[in-house]
């Protein structure tokens, strides 16, 4: 069965939200059902088939293409399923999923993945600020899952990231890993400043050394036994986190933030 | 039924239902890895006094333990499920631990969870740490010579224990020689562990005493030197030696493959090595639902 397609015929002038367009709430729709959902794009609301072409049926199997950066909440509380988008989406994508996968082949706006509990996200571009992050005023960041980023990512990278697994191929902003609680972010590129910033526990592993602020405190070098586990659970992604010459056991280890409960590491590949 | 001059007795073992489970240790090599295993495989040969019955299960290449170093698998059998919980963690604290560049990890993903290195983590007195990989959650304990990585938890499985058969031979060397062959065999079958010391065991015992307080004793009808003393012998005068060889595994097909494998390698010794007959401890089948019978295994 061909997956069920939406393809942007024009794009509108207000942000679209994308989410009621997600596999488990298309999956018993009628294809006229499907094209009479309304969307809310700025203050109007919109019929899914005055923005979008539909084809396919497979709502398991939701494709997105001409997508631009106003496409919000695409894959929101994705309970299920697979979406894949061409071209860039807007904010909040993947917020709050459940389980699946979401494919951006395109750059991602801000909060992406922010809040999710499970499922994979992976963006082949950019990312904005706040990806994995938590809404403003909530205590809690990604509960679960696994966010991919081969490009660059934003500021605040994982604020108030509470499990999960964070991979930034790329380099990442200011303030990355603020506020965590636990969970993992790991960066091949570079970091910015305030790394860590206020984190209580998990895990900001490195492949580049950072500018740490005095917060942080030089445990020494080690060969730490989690890290081949780690790593091998990466290697069935389609990234050079799954190339096992990227792969090391052998770190420094800084405590950290000091000021908060200082349970946090920041591993630097040796 | 008689196989290269061995007689097959028409008579079966009596085995119980108890409780496995399967851990993996790994270390920096494979020696420090098996010094970790037969520490906490130790005193486990039998759940009349050791709580557990326990031993190794095969020596483990680097690329099937899951932080790729050498390890070893072991298994662990109680008569329930508490108890058994209770040897684990005991053990895996005293005994894994404290073994130099050692890790723990499930042998078994299904089955009901119970702690591996889930109360372990308070020996880090609050500077324990977490990670959850794969959906499998491990504890990172700061150690003196590192860290200790222990897996949560492991699988808790229904298994079957006291699978048996004795090896009757005209002396006690030839018994021996028989038994060593028969394990050797036996180690090659996964899903078994034979507890004893080698896997062997030389004083079999039945139920009951005349001694109040024991509730196993000698097995005389076994005894080579109660011929003459025991109405209830059941040796011929040219045996001189029994020994026994104990199973425990998984499921009952296990415990087959395992006793079938034994049996013939010490047939394949046969008469001429003073090898004359093949028995098994059973108890009237009225306390054990399973049974091993020989003759139905060697046929």
């Amino acid at each position: 069965m061909s997956a069920l397609t939406f393809t942007l015929k024009t794009r509108p002038e207000q942000r679209v939200d994308m989410s009621p367009l997600v596999c488990h709430q298309l999956e018993n729709l009628e294809p006229a059902d499907i094209a009479a959902i309304k969307l809310h794009c700025g203050k109007k609301k919109l019929r899914v088939d005055e923005l979008f072409t539909i084809s396919g049926f497979d709502a398991k199997h939701i494709q997105i293409k001409n997508s631009f950066s106003k496409l919000d909440y695409i894959g929101k509380d994705l309970d299920g399923g697979v979406i894949h988008v061409e071209g860039d989406v807007g904010a909040y994508c993947g917020m709050g999923m459940k389980k699946g996968v979401i494919n951006i082949f395109g750059n991602a706006g801000l909060y992406a993945g922010c809040e999710m509990k499970k499922g994979l996200l992976e963006i082949t571009g950019n990312a904005g600020d706040f990806l994995g992050g938590a809404l403003a005023g909530n205590k809690m960041g990604m509960k679960g899952g696994l966010i991919l980023v081969k490009g660059n990512a934003g500021d605040r990278v994982g604020d108030h990231l509470r499990r999960g697994t964070i991979l930034i191929q790329g380099s990442v902003g200011d303030y990355c890993g603020s506020r965590m609680i636990a969970g993992t972010i790991a960066i091949m590129g570079n970091t910015g400043k305030f790394l860590g910033y206020s984190m209580r526990r998990g895990t900001l592993l490195l492949w580049n050394s950072p500018k740490l602020s005095a917060n942080f405190n030089d445990c020494g070098s080690h060969t730490l036994a989690f890290l081949p586990i780690l790593f091998k659970s990466f290697s069935e992604l389609n990234s050079s986190f799954a190339n096992a010459e990227n792969a090391f056991n052998r770190v420094q280890r800084f405590a950290g933030d000091m000021s908060e409960i200082g349970r946090g590491e920041i591993l630097v590949k040796l | 039924m008689i196989i290269n001059g061995v007689q097959i007795d028409a008579t079966f073992a009596e085995a119980f239902p108890m409780k496995g489970t399967r851990a993996i240790i790994t270390a920096q090599n494979e020696k420090w890895a098996i010094i970790a295993a037969q520490a906490m495989t130790g005193f486990a040969t039998s759940v009349i006094a050791c709580g557990c019955e326990a031993g190794i299960e095969r020596i483990l290449t680097p690329d099937e333990t899951p932080d790729g170093r050498p390890g070893v698998a072991i298994m662990i059998f109680a008569m329930g499920g508490k108890g058994l919980a209770k040897q684990l963690e005991t053990r895996a604290g005293q005994c894994v631990l404290t073994s130099p560049t050692s890790a723990l990890f499930a042998g078994i993903d299904g089955g009901i969870r119970i702690p591996l290195g889930k109360n372990l983590r308070y020996f880090g007195d609050g500077f324990q740490t977490s990670k959850v990989i794969s959906g499998k959650r491990y504890w990172r304990i700061p150690v003196m010579d590192g860290e200790f990585l222990a897996e949560a938890t492991t699988g808790q499985v229904d298994a079957v224990g006291g699978g048996n058969f004795l090896v009757l031979a005209q002396s006690q060397p030839q018994a021996l020689a028989a038994c060593e062959a028969a394990i050797e065999e036996m180690k090659k079958i996964p899903n078994v562990i034979m507890p004893f010391p080698g896997g062997v065991v030389r004083s079999g015992s039945k139920v009951g005493s005349k001694y109040k307080t024991l509730n196993a004793s000698t097995n005389d009808a076994f005894c080579p030197t109660l011929k003459g003393s025991t109405p209830k012998t059941d040796l011929s005068p040219e045996v001189e030696s029994v020994m026994e060889i104990v199973i425990d595994g998984l499921t009952k097909e296990d415990i087959d493959k395992a006793m079938r494998v034994g049996i013939q390698a010490v047939c394949n010794l046969g008469v001429e090595n003073g090898i004359t007959r093949i028995s098994a401890g059973n108890y009237g089948g009225k306390l054990g639902p399973f049974h091993f019978h020989l003759q139905e295994i060697m046929a």
